[in-house]
């Protein structure tokens, strides 16, 4: 089966009953996308599947062949951190940081839909994430952060 | 117990089993039966004393390595490298030891790499619990540092043939202000060992005058954690590595019956790995190993055990006297018929919940010959080490756990489960093996903070001083369960029971619960008493310390000027004391019909000098948000040996949904000890939300969780 990861297409054998989550964490190497829970109730595991999020431990691998995949190791740019990258690291918004990568690709999606989110906002595209080091205040911070810099073209 | 280290209180408090491994006897004996009674942590209760005969095992008797070369290696280059058997796990250890060895050193922080929880390359630690870090193992590392720099100072004199007296170190150089003379720390050690003892009393730098301690540093390799980059314990890869699964009973204390593996075997790739009650498969990969998995068929005998329901009547009925147990009495009991003083007596319930960290315990097992290798998310690599070294029988030395930062623990991975399973598995596979445990059975088969009943039976006089304290804690521990406020007489016990479930640490063991019960008991005294809430604290609280941040948090939060609008909005407030912090809390609760919404939080907090306060805030936020799971809606239900709600889909945990406003108040105490801030900064969140619950609706919630089904009952 044919995968399109961060622009780069991989070949992979798929076992019976595989889903997307073990193909990019196992077959591709792209550990960066975390298992939580394996039923879509933590956001551990989200990367964007032709630009939206979605739990990759929830699809199938079948449905996400030959669509684009973004994981959080595609999100920067020649080196350069994403706006919401930058502002995670700024506002410091996590702890052990397991539940990172999926918050920030989520936090990236809503940005692309809507550039100035207010809290509310951001609270609600991310409630289906869990941190359990109770960093969400912190996170709602750099979200607004990063939403800033990306309107002021600081950071593309 | 007075012969106890400090660091090792918190395993006493808490006996945490091994899960029952009958690996059975075979081939030479490597795989022998390992008892029920083998315990990982050492047991409050008699079985591990009589198990080593003695009163503290070997590991427990470790004193921390005196020699500079254990603890820090300079390269040539003067790149620093720091050992410590502390491990990360969200707390920021890494960063804030990293600080303090920057600082002693006089190097740039950046020149620093802290090689943590690696049993081959760092000196014995116990583990990275009871908030010890800051308080035990920053002045050990303060000191190495410290006493490296005198030692390089004199290097340089030698060098120079000069006195030690007028030279500097700074910025990783020593230098002669005289002459201009200035050499790197690296072209001095040559990257030699410096093979010296650590100074018995080395000239250490006073928080006043530190400038990389004591201020914010930015976490130490965040970069590689908002790029994914960072690999923990489940992203750890070797070449031919297999991926395993273990076959769990079907209930707790289960027992084998009969098992058919072949339809398991007969899935191409899988392979079925038995070792008495013990059944795992390995594939090459997750799906596989998930089917084959799936179709052992495995027969189990349970025996009967008890639920939720008989919970707390069970836990009174089996209290027990023997080790473990003891009561504390001071001043006399005031005679019954004492008029005027006004009597109170309650009972308090506290739930079994789960740690859920969000990385469920995994672990990567290498065997070469009889040499074996584990990654794992663990708090105790050590302890681990020992764990498997005893389950396999090998050699201490044979045996290398290394801990990669770790996605959390909050007290729940003091053992070594996924270790020894992956490790059983490998052994069978003749290859490495990655395990990862799911979430169902992390909320299954780890363990859970104990359950707990309390009594508190108090009375106060006409002035709102306390007359008589009386506390009894059934099974949910004894940490914090001494009273900070003066009583004439009082009577303090704890009492251990037979758990129904496995239990064990947790962020800040009882206290969380004693804090509950107390804080909660107080607020009704004051109310007896006619006395504000705070005025009755403060009038009863010798601490000054205490009352310090009481006041810091009570003028942030505006406690004097709130206003009562009953039934809609209620304010309440609680403190506390453990591990050497000191915590207040005031929260704002807002009510409409059965919904609770907390609104806003004011958390005042003094730990001594501040080591890195944006780290420091960060824990307390996340601190208040972990408390407001188990104050308002977490709760294991279990029933006959079975967990009820093994996900977040039914066990739900603090979400964004839940954020109140946070304010946090740092009281940086320059002068006074630094001591750890991952846990008792929990303790206040819960009783001040029932406090202010009761000033809103009167209703005094006792239990916890206070929520049945999200909402509060409609009557108590």
């Amino acid at each position: 089966m044919r995968f399109l990861v961060n622009g780069k297409t991989h070949e992979v054998e798929v076992a019976p009953g595989e889903i997307l989550l073990w193909v990019l964490r196992d077959k591709i190497g792209l550990t960066g996308t975390k298992f939580g829970c394996g039923e879509g109730q933590c956001g551990a595991c989200t990367v964007l599947l032709s630009g939206r999020p979605v739990r990759s431990c929830q699809v199938p691998a079948a449905g996400a062949a030959g669509q684009p995949v973004t994981t959080i190791e595609g999100l920067a740019r020649d080196g350069r951190l994403h706006p919401v990258q930058a502002a995670f690291l700024r506002q410091e918004a996590f702890q052990c940081g397991y539940c990172t990568s999926g918050m920030i690709l989520s936090a990236a999606a809503l940005l692309q839909r809507k550039p100035d989110p207010d809290e509310r906002e951001i609270r609600a595209a991310l409630n289906g994430h869990i941190c359990r080091c109770g960093v969400y205040g912190r996170i709602v911070k750099a979200v607004r952060s990063a939403a800033r810099a990306r309107r002021a073209g600081t950071v593309k | 117990m007075p012969e106890i280290p400090d660091d090792a209180r918190e395993l006493l408090q808490h006996e945490i089993q091994t899960l029952r491994r009958r690996f059975a006897l075979r081939r030479r004996g490597f795989f022998r039966l390992l008892g029920n009674g083998v315990l990982v942590g050492w047991a409050a209760a008699g079985a591990a004393a009589q198990e080593s005969g003695r009163f503290r095992p070997s590991w427990m008797r470790h004193p921390l390595s005196q020699n500079i070369s254990a603890w820090l290696h300079i390269a040539p280059s003067g790149a620093v490298t720091v050992y410590t058997g502390k491990v990360e796990v969200g707390q920021n250890i890494r960063t804030s030891l990293a600080q303090q060895v920057a600082e002693e050193l006089r190097v740039p922080l950046a020149a620093i790499r802290m090689v943590m929880g690696d049993t081959r390359l760092t000196p014995f630690d116990m583990g990275t619990f009871g908030s010890r870090t800051t308080p035990t193992m920053g002045p050990q590392l303060r000191k190495a540092a410290a006493s490296a720099r005198a030692i390089l100072i004199e290097l340089a004199a030698r060098r120079w043939q000069t006195s030690a007296s007028g030279l500097v170190a700074e910025e990783g150089r020593i230098r002669d202000p005289k002459t201009g003379n200035s050499v790197g720390y690296g072209a001095l050690t040559r990257g030699q060992r410096i093979a010296r003892a650590i100074a018995a009393d080395p000239e250490l730098t006073p928080a006043e005058r530190w400038r990389v301690a004591g201020h914010s540093a930015p976490k130490v390799d965040g970069r590689l954690f908002v790029t994914g980059a960072h690999r923990y314990p489940a992203d750890q890869v070797v070449p031919g590595m297999l991926i395993g699964k273990v076959v769990r009973p079907s209930a707790f204390h289960a027992r084998l019956v009969e098992c058919d593996v072949s339809g398991a075997q007969a899935i191409s790739g899988a392979r079925v790995v038995r070792d008495g009650d013990f059944i795992g498969v390995v594939a090459p990969d997750q799906a596989t190993a998930v089917r084959a998995a799936a179709q052992v068929r495995a027969r189990w005998r349970a025996p009967r055990q008890i639920g939720n329901r008989e919970l707390f009547d069970a836990l009174r009925r089996t209290a027990r006297n023997d080790a473990g147990h003891f009561e504390q009495t001071s001043g006399a009991a005031p005679a019954v018929s004492a008029g005027r003083l006004k009597r109170l007596q309650a009972s308090y319930e506290i739930a079994y919940i789960a740690h859920a960290p969000l990385e469920p315990r995994a672990a990567l097992a290498v065997w070469r010959h009889d040499h074996l290798t584990v990654w794992t998310g663990t708090q105790r690599p050590f302890g681990v080490q020992q764990e498997l070294a005893s389950a396999f029988h090998l050699p201490l030395k044979n045996v290398r756990v290394l801990m990669p930062d770790t996605g959390a623990a909050f007290g729940g991975k003091h053992t070594g489960e996924a270790a020894v399973e992956a490790a059983r598995l490998a052994r069978g596979a003749g290859r490495p093996v990655k395990l990862i445990w799911t979430r169902e059975e992390e909320f299954t088969w780890a363990y859970f903070r104990p359950a707990g009943v309390i009594d508190i039976n108090a009375a106060v006089d006409d002035d709102g001083r306390i007359a008589a304290w009386e506390f009894d804690n059934f099974n949910s521990g004894p940490a914090a369960i001494g009273t900070p406020y003066r009583a004439q007489y009082s009577r303090i016990a704890f009492h251990p029971c037979d758990p129904p479930l496995r239990q064990g640490s947790y962020r800040s063991l009882a206290a969380c619960a004693n804090h509950f019960a107390r804080e909660s008991h107080m607020d009704d005294l004051a109310r007896l008493a006619g006395i504000d809430p705070l005025e009755f604290r403060l009038k009863n609280i010798p601490d000054p310390r205490l009352r310090a941040v009481f006041r810091r948090a009570a003028a942030r939060f505006g406690w004097a000027r709130r206003r009562r609008l009953p039934g809609r909005r209620g304010y309440g407030l609680a403190c506390g004391f453990e591990k050497g912090g000191y915590v207040a809390t005031c929260a704002e609760v807002e009510i409409s019909g059965q919904d609770l919404r907390i609104a806003r939080v004011t958390e005042a907090w003094d730990s001594g000098a501040v080591i890195n306060p944006n780290g420091l805030r960060n824990q307390i936020e996340g601190a208040i948000l972990m408390g407001i799971g188990g104050a308002l809606r977490e709760a294991i239900q279990f029933e006959n040996g079975r967990i009820l709600n093994p996900r977040f889909s039914q066990y739900r945990v603090p979400r964004f949904a839940d954020l109140p406003g946070i304010e946090v108040v740092l009281v940086d105490r320059k002068n006074e000890k630094s001591f750890g801030a991952g846990e008792t900064p929990i303790v206040g969140i819960a009783p001040a939300v029932a406090n202010a619950i009761c000033d809103a609706t009167g209703m005094r919630l006792r239990s916890l969780p206070m929520l049945v089904d999200g909402r509060l009952p409609a009557t108590v």
